[in-house]
């Protein structure tokens, strides 16, 4: 046991995993508390899959992905909120235009690409136990970058996500908030794709955090139990990865299934439902 | 009616929504300790009317001031309606008379102790302090709309605004939030409160403004609430209304 345990950690490909991993476990949840008290499980799928293009033009420029994706995944952020601000189409509508639009100049641009080493399973399922040294620097950057804004703008994003009007009136700035979280999603679904991919970085995304949700009464309580189901589901998920041999994402998503499974089945009543009357 | 001081002045005062004019050349003013009542129909203007006061939306013609200046975001507190509220997210009743406490504790400082001291005597102004740990979602409309005035308290401002106060609240519920609005105004404070239950105005309200796209009537609560006014707002079926109360 203790061999399958520290066994793999001979090597350094393994250790840098299991930081990223770990990033990715305590990011992702935190974050992902927004996302799901805000019903935006959505817009997180949408952003994993637009950023595509930007990795891509990243791979041809043979720079980490994360210098172009974190960009683009901003810009596309932005580009979603505004969309679903200055039209009359529903929110849903304006992020499923840009997410399917994104999604294919991307696939386009990566059967057109010459000369990119990119295996098309790694992006979309995660290869976790193949980042660089850059990757690891970058998401310790990124993740303090993300734990500072989540810490600086907290009160104004808990004052926006439970009432968004009266928080206005009371002089938050909720425009800029909502492009803050914006922001800080792409950040957060950048650092996640390394782990668990494109296809499936929603299930870090949403699911300890859903997780975390019937079991906490408060929101910060989300956010860390959330956390730490996080970081429980990404390295159990990299182990599997490891020793069984499977691709990071899918070994982590269902890790992290499995333990909102028990959460259902095991949880206590979490109050009277939200439409009661008097 | 000319207030010598008034804490509310809306003069001449025109928006537009989605390209026609929600309301149109409305004037009023509002004098410190009073509790006005705004009434009016479905689409008649009266959210327009409080966002425009609250300072969300621009206004195209007129000017509102709200203590002499002119209105903006942090200038009042707003109880939104409930279906503004986002009841998935897991706050308790002191969380959210916290949020309050925002343009009071600045960007990077935590609440304090000061802050937290405030905000217990104003959830216990509403008679909910040992309910400050419950979830908002398991509290019933009545004291919901009690934890948002509280709210209002904590944020210190001079003017409240309660939209659809009394959406689905009942009548022994209601009548609590009145006792709590009324000690509010008997503070110096301003209290406009949009409703459609037209139950005991005048027992209720100091003066009623009656809004449909226009300011139809506004004054003590007998001098509005008569047949005439209440048919030119609803239609001719709520004469009845007149005599103060519907069943």
């Amino acid at each position: 046991m203790v061999e399958y345990l520290i066994g793999p950690f001979q090597y350094d490909f393994m250790t840098r995993a299991l930081i990223v991993s770990v990033l990715v476990g305590i990011t992702c949840p935190i974050l992902g508390a927004y996302v799901i008290t805000r019903g935006n499980a959505f817009l997180g799928d949408a952003l994993s899959h637009s950023v595509v293009p930007g990795m891509v033009v990243a791979f041809m420029l043979g720079i980490s992905p994360f210098f172009a994706a974190v960009p683009a995944g901003i810009v596309i952020a932005l580009i979603m909120g505004a969309l679903s601000r200055r039209t009359g189409l529903t929110e849903d509508t304006s992020i499923g235009i840009v997410f399917a639009g994104m999604f294919a100049l991307g696939l386009v641009m990566l059967s057109k690409a010459s000369g990119i080493n990119v295996n098309i399973e790694d992006l979309l399922l995660g290869q976790v136990l193949g980042v660089t040294q850059t990757d690891v620097y970058i998401s310790l950057g990124l993740t303090a970058l993300v734990v500072t804004g989540l810490y600086t703008f907290h009160r104004q994003l808990v004052y926006t996500t439970h009432d968004s009007v009266g928080a206005s009136v009371a002089g938050v700035r909720t425009s800029l908030v909502e492009y803050v979280l914006l922001a800080l999603l792409a950040l957060v679904i950048v650092i996640g794709i390394q782990a668990a991919g494109i296809a499936l970085v929603m299930a870090m995304l949403i699911t300890p955090a859903a997780t975390a949700y019937l079991i906490a009464r408060r929101f910060v309580g989300v956010m860390l139990l959330g956390a730490v189901i996080g970081v429980v589901s990404a390295v159990v998920g990299l182990y599997l990865s490891y020793h069984a041999d499977l691709p990071s994402g899918p070994a982590m998503a269902l890790v992290a299934t499995l333990m909102f499974a028990l959460a259902v089945v095991f949880r206590r009543g979490r109050g009277r439902p939200a439409d009661v009357q008097e | 009616m000319d207030i010598s001081n008034p804490s509310i002045k809306v003069e001449k005062v025109t928006v537009e929504r989605g390209g026609y004019a929600a309301l149109t050349d409305v004037s009023f003013e509002v004098e410190p300790n009073t509790m006005l009542g705004v009434i009016g129909p479905s689409g008649g203007g009266k959210s327009t009317l409080f966002e425009a006061v609250a300072g969300l939306l621009p206004i195209s013609q007129g000017s509102i001031e709200l203590l002499g200046s002119a209105a903006q975001p942090g200038g009042v507190a707003y109880v939104s309606q409930r279906d503004n509220i986002n009841w998935n997210f897991p706050a308790t009743a002191l969380d959210v008379v916290m949020m309050g406490r925002f343009q009071n504790i600045g960007w990077f400082r935590q609440p304090g102790e000061r802050d937290r001291e405030f905000a217990r005597i104003c959830l216990d102004r509403v008679g909910l302090w040992n309910f400050r740990e419950s979830l908002v979602t398991e509290l019933s409309g009545g004291q919901r709309q009690r934890v948002g005035i509280a709210r209002a308290l904590a944020q210190e401002a001079s003017v409240i605004l309660l939209d659809e106060a009394f959406s689905g609240i009942d009548v022994g519920a209601q009548e609590g939030i009145i006792e709590i609005l009324q000690a509010c105004v008997a503070a110096d404070r301003i209290a406009l409160v949009s409703t459609h239950d037209l139950t005991n105005m005048s027992e209720r309200f100091d003066k009623i403004l009656c809004v449909n796209r226009s300011v139809r009537a506004y004054g003590a609560p007998d001098e509005v609430f008569i047949p005439d006014v209440l048919e030119d707002l609803y239609g001719s079926h709520t004469r009845e209304l007149a005599h103060g109360h519907i069943d």
